[in-house]
């Protein structure tokens, strides 16, 4: 009833602006017509959904046609600096990412199991930290920041190698800490407004709020471009975003509380495909 | 029950409210299903800067989880939360106080801010720190607006 309402109004008011267009909920995601990507999948046991459901279902059909078609997603020119960055020798050591890992297909799957856990740290090891521990320990070179420009295009590259495949990453043993962390960081009401994440993505998934059509807050689809910012988003990029629309003060990205955090929301997407590098708005 | 609230409410307001001065947040008394009986500056509200601040996003922003159309010249309106079409029929002065100040006395646990708490969430951002989303006038003018949102 309420999408009724909510569609009427649309259709009466604001037939001319698009980005209220409806979204296209029952849109299945193909891309270049030959890549079939499960952007819904069966809630895995225990799940507080019903049903997972990836973020571009939510989003208008002009955007989910920017990702059906690499030619289409802007994405694509930040791959491009990625396969640069891959090639090019860079620090102490006179090696590039290439001198190692001849082929960057050979990182096929890895985005599915990230975040995991390091044993020699005893940290959670997300794609930024690979890259960067290459960087620093076998390159001789400075570590990138969390969510500029390189790095970006260098996960948005990694992560490609996945897409298709199904987010799985492990939630017990060594890493049930870091998990339960995540847990209560979800469901902790922060910032002036008090909200929790699952307040959003977990109660109201599927309704507006103001402008925006709330996802399940998934984040098979990192990194992602924006049309908002028109270049390439970190997950903790979004956390902090998030955090900092409820008034509260965001942690720091690579911290370990976004570490953790970032473990629980894939956690939350395990089964659906690795969209990456996917477009949002 | 109700009346012995009310009396004590009251009698609080009345001792507070004679040196003219807005009630602290923290010294608002709510009734027992989350009303709060007496104004809190003690000055009529405006429904017309009421009206303002329900659509200004940093403000009341009450239209992001709420649909309303006495302001439909306004784009996007949510549903996070019930239409306000007719709350000004639904509930009374003392309720729709309390739910704007804080709703999660009459609604357990709901996702809807606290317009007029001091002591806000964990990690509150410095600058919003210790201050409460809207004025206690503020209120006063918001709670005057919904009483005009009447059934038809
Ligand atoms: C006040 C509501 C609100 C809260 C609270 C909130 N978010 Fe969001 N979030 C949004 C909106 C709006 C968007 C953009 C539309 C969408 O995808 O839901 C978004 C997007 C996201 C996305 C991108 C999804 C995609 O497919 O691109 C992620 C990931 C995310 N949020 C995670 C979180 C996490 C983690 C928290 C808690 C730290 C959080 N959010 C808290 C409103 C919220
Ligand atoms: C983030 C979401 C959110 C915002 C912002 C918000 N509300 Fe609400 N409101 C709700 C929800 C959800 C409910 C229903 C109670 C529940 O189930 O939690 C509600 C209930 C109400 C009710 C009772 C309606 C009824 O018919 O039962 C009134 C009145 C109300 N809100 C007024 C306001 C006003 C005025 C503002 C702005 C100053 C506002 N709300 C801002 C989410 C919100």
């Amino acid at each position: 009833m309420k999408k009724f309402t909510r569609t009427l109004t649309c259709v009466l008011a604001l037939c001319t602006i698009t980005t209220l267009a409806v979204a296209n909920e029952d849109a299945e995601l193909i891309i270049n017509e030959e890549l079939n990507i499960s952007t819904k999948s069966a809630a895995p046991a225990g799940s507080a959904l019903d049903e997972l459901v990836s973020g571009w279902r939510f989003r208008i059909k002009e955007t989910q046609a920017l990702q059906m078609d690499d030619f289409d997603n802007p994405s694509f020119i930040f791959i491009e600096q990625g396969e640069e960055l891959f090639a090019k020798v860079d620090g102490s050591e006179g090696k590039a990412c290439a001198s190692c890992h001849e082929d960057v297909a050979s990182f096929k799957g890895l985005r599915t199991a990230l975040p995991r856990h390091n044993a020699s740290s005893g940290k959670l090891d997300t794609m930024e930290t690979l890259v960067n521990n290459c960087r620093t320990e076998r390159m001789g070179a400075e570590p990138w920041k969390w969510s500029k420009g390189k790095m970006t295009a260098m996960t948005s590259l990694i992560s490609l190698q996945s897409r298709g495949m199904p987010m799985n990453v492990k939630v017990d043993g060594n890493v049930a800490g870091a998990y339960k962390m995540g847990e209560e960081l979800y469901y902790t009401r922060v910032g002036q407004l008090e909200m929790s994440c699952a307040n959003c993505h977990e109660d109201n998934y599927g309704n507006m709020i103001r402008a925006d059509h709330l996802s399940q807050g998934q984040i098979n689809g990192f990194p992602t471009y924006r049309l908002k910012n028109a270049k390439m988003n970190s997950i903790h990029g979004r956390f902090k975003g998030c955090m900092k629309n409820i008034r509260a003060t965001p942690y720091k990205e690579g911290s370990e509380e976004f570490r953790a955090l970032e473990l629980y929301v894939a956690s939350r997407g395990n089964g659906l495909s690795v969209e990456s590098p996917s477009v949002r708005n | 029950m109700l009346l012995r609230v009310f009396i004590a409410i009251t009698a609080t307001l009345i001792s507070t409210s004679a040196f003219a001065e807005d009630t602290a947040p923290d010294a608002v008394s709510f009734g027992e299903d989350g009303e709060v009986m007496a104004s809190l500056t003690g000055v009529v509200g405006d429904p017309v800067a009421g009206r303002k601040l329900s659509i200004n996003r940093k403000l009341g922003n009450c239209l992001a989880c709420h649909v309303n159309d006495d302001a439909s010249s306004e784009l996007f309106h949510g549903e996070v939360g019930p239409e306000l079409n007719g709350v000004g029929s639904r509930w009374d002065t003392a309720q729709l106080r309390g739910i704007v100040v804080s709703s999660r006395n009459t609604f357990e646990g709901t996702i809807m801010p606290s317009f007029y708490r001091a002591k806000n969430g964990v990690r509150t951002l410095k600058k919003f720190e210790g201050k409460t989303i809207l004025s206690a006038q503020q209120v006063e003018d918001v709670v005057a607006y919904l009483l005009t949102l009447k059934e038809e």
